[in-house]
């Protein structure tokens, strides 16, 4: 717990004390704001990858966070080789997808038919195997390893309301990039409308010419591959330690049910408000009160909230069945 | 040659028998009417048509293809598509965006192209086929082309469904009680559509249907089915008079008292 404690201290950066108010210190609020922005595409993107299987498959993935760290790791050992940091993220992304596609092939696919809570199982149990082969593997010698970004994470720019470092707008571009392509994707290609027929009705959707088993794995490939970029982009702000998704999973779960199990725009919503809750509760809450630690249920205490007034989420469609 | 052709084919579920040696044609251009008493096995045969189903023995032949050797989602890409009793729509869509789902089989372009037919200028280019728009609009439903599929009431959802499938430019559809849940309003145009849809756009039609007056009226040539078994086919007159026919539907009636 160590671990994951220091982990959310550098993920947040956030002052010990109670800082000066928003009307007093108007660029820490503006940078508060902006870095909060940037976790919060984090959130978003594992939010999103969380969402995509729950569409498709009905499960909820709690191995995502085990998947996008495994992938980490393998690339971290292709960085000690030599690769650059750039062809990291592509090459770590692309390895993602193919450990979504052969999990879904392997360990999802034989579970078809299944009562839920057997599939549910299923992913605790892959997220045991692949935190123990990770801690296994690589989990050697000093922990957290230190994680290549493309761009500087200590050199910062003034983008007009905030200074925020390199490393935060690059994550800040690549996740929102990442949404509008997938947006794009699931509205105006024929791909997109393929893989949102086989989410909402597989029978109708193979009667229509969709090869379904196809689609199923390619939308666990691509949750994978937004999952571990996610990853990615985190783990130089977090370092690399097995346990460095479990805070981000948490978060990114939160993120889901707060804008709706559903729906993707409900999840990337959801990944901002969070991620930007976080980081003004940090600052602002008095530390000897409430405390860094404290954050986490604040947050869970906002999305009880939420849910007690929308219980579908912010986005969520109520499901419509004929009783 | 006969376009579908179903050759003694069987089915069972545990120890209960659906099907039992069940042959029939349908000939190019024909709508022929599935009609028998609840559990005659109507239901199971279109399953094993559209491959949701694998017979436990038999075979079934579409134009000299041999149905039971491809997975269910060739079945619509080798021509056969239908609607279900109870309409499965893609209920998160828009009405529009469950035709171009129909389309998808036929659709040119790679699976990042835009599904939507190109505007207006480009379109000559176009195939000749018919488009999503225009099967919505010959339906009657392009002002619903973008509501959620959801809210629809039952007789314009099935509409939608039958668009869907249309869309996937079939030579064989299969409808399952297409009258079943329509108003007494939406019953008088099912008769004339079915038939247009045999007439224009040169399809045919099998129909399973409970409507008597509407099998009776629009089939060339009716099928009936009782206890998985084929009892008879032929001209709505001949099975009308058919005294095994009669004796199915008269049982039934005791039965239900």
């Amino acid at each position: 717990m160590e671990l994951i404690g220091s982990g959310i201290g550098a993920l947040l950066e956030s002052p010990v004390f109670l800082a000066a108010p928003p009307w007093e210190n108007p660029d820490l609020f503006g940078e508060q704001i902006v870095a909060g922005l940037a976790t919060g595409s984090i959130y978003a993107l594992m939010a999103l990858a969380i969402v995509l299987i729950y569409r498709s498959t009905d499960v909820l993935n709690f191995a995502q966070g085990e998947m996008a760290m495994f992938g980490a790791f393998a690339m971290w050992s292709l960085w000690l080789a030599g690769l650059e940091p750039w062809q990291i993220i592509i090459i770590g992304v692309m390895l993602a997808a193919g450990i979504g596609a052969v999990i879904e092939r392997l360990a999802i696919r034989p579970t078809q038919g299944a009562p839920q809570l057997n599939v549910v199982v299923v992913t605790l149990g892959l997220f045991i195997l692949l935190n123990s082969v990770a801690t296994w593997v690589w989990a050697q010698g000093d922990l957290p390893k230190v994680f290549p970004s493309p761009l500087s994470t200590t050199a910062s720019v003034d983008i007009g309301i905030a200074r925020i470092t390199e490393h935060r707008i690059l994550i800040l571009g690549v996740g929102l990039s990442i949404m509008v392509a997938l947006f794009a994707l699931f509205n105006y290609t024929k791909l997109g409308l393929a893989m949102r027929a086989t989410a909402q009705n597989r029978l109708a959707s193979q009667l229509m010419g969709i090869n379904v088993g196809r689609m199923l794995t390619l939308g666990w490939a691509l949750s994978a591959a937004v999952g571990g970029l996610a990853g990615l982009l985190i783990a130089p702000i977090t370092f690399l330690h097995p346990g460095f998704m479990f805070s981000v999973l948490i978060f990114a779960f939160a993120a889901a049910v707060l804008g709706g199990l559903n729906s993707p725009p409900g999840a990337v919503v959801g990944g901002f408000i969070i991620g930007v809750g976080e980081n003004l509760l940090g600052t602002y809450t008095p530390q000897d009160i409430l405390g860094t630690e404290m954050k986490l249920p604040l947050i869970l205490l906002l999305l009880v909230i939420v849910l007690l007034v929308r219980p579908t989420g912010l986005f969520g469609q109520p499901e419509a069945r004929r009783v | 040659m006969a376009q579908l052709s179903v050759n003694a084919l069987s089915k069972q579920f545990g120890g209960i028998v659906a099907l039992q040696d069940v042959s029939f044609d349908v000939q190019e251009g024909e709508v022929l009417g599935l009609i028998g008493p609840n559990g005659a096995g109507k239901t199971t045969l279109f399953n094993c048509v559209s491959r949701f189903y694998d017979p436990d023995g038999g075979s079934i032949s579409f134009d000299s293809v041999d149905l039971l050797r491809l997975p269910p989602h060739r079945v619509v890409r080798a021509g056969i598509a239908r609607t279900f009793q109870n309409v499965l729509l893609f209920k998160g869509m828009t009405v529009l965006e469950n035709v171009l789902v129909g389309q998808q089989s036929r659709a040119r372009g790679g699976l990042l192209s835009w599904p939507l037919p190109l505007p207006r200028a480009w379109r000559k280019e176009q195939e000749l086929r018919r488009s999503p728009l225009e099967i919505l609009d010959w339906l009657g439903l392009a002002d619903l082309r973008d509501l959620p599929a959801v809210g629809l009431p039952f007789g314009v959802q099935k509409r939608v469904e039958l668009a869907r499938a249309l869309a996937a430019n079939p030579k064989l559809l299969l409808l399952d009680e297409p009258a079943s849940g329509l108003s007494h309003e939406e019953l008088k145009g099912l008769a004339q559509l079915i038939l247009a849809i045999r007439q224009d756009l040169k399809v045919t039609v099998l129909l399973v249907e409970h409507n008597m007056d509407l099998v009776m009226s629009i089939s060339d040539r009716v099928c009936v089915l009782n206890f998985g078994r084929r009892i008879a086919v032929g001209t709505p007159d001949d099975v009308r008079s058919n005294p095994a026919v009669i004796e199915a539907y008269l049982g039934e009636q005791d039965a239900q008292g």
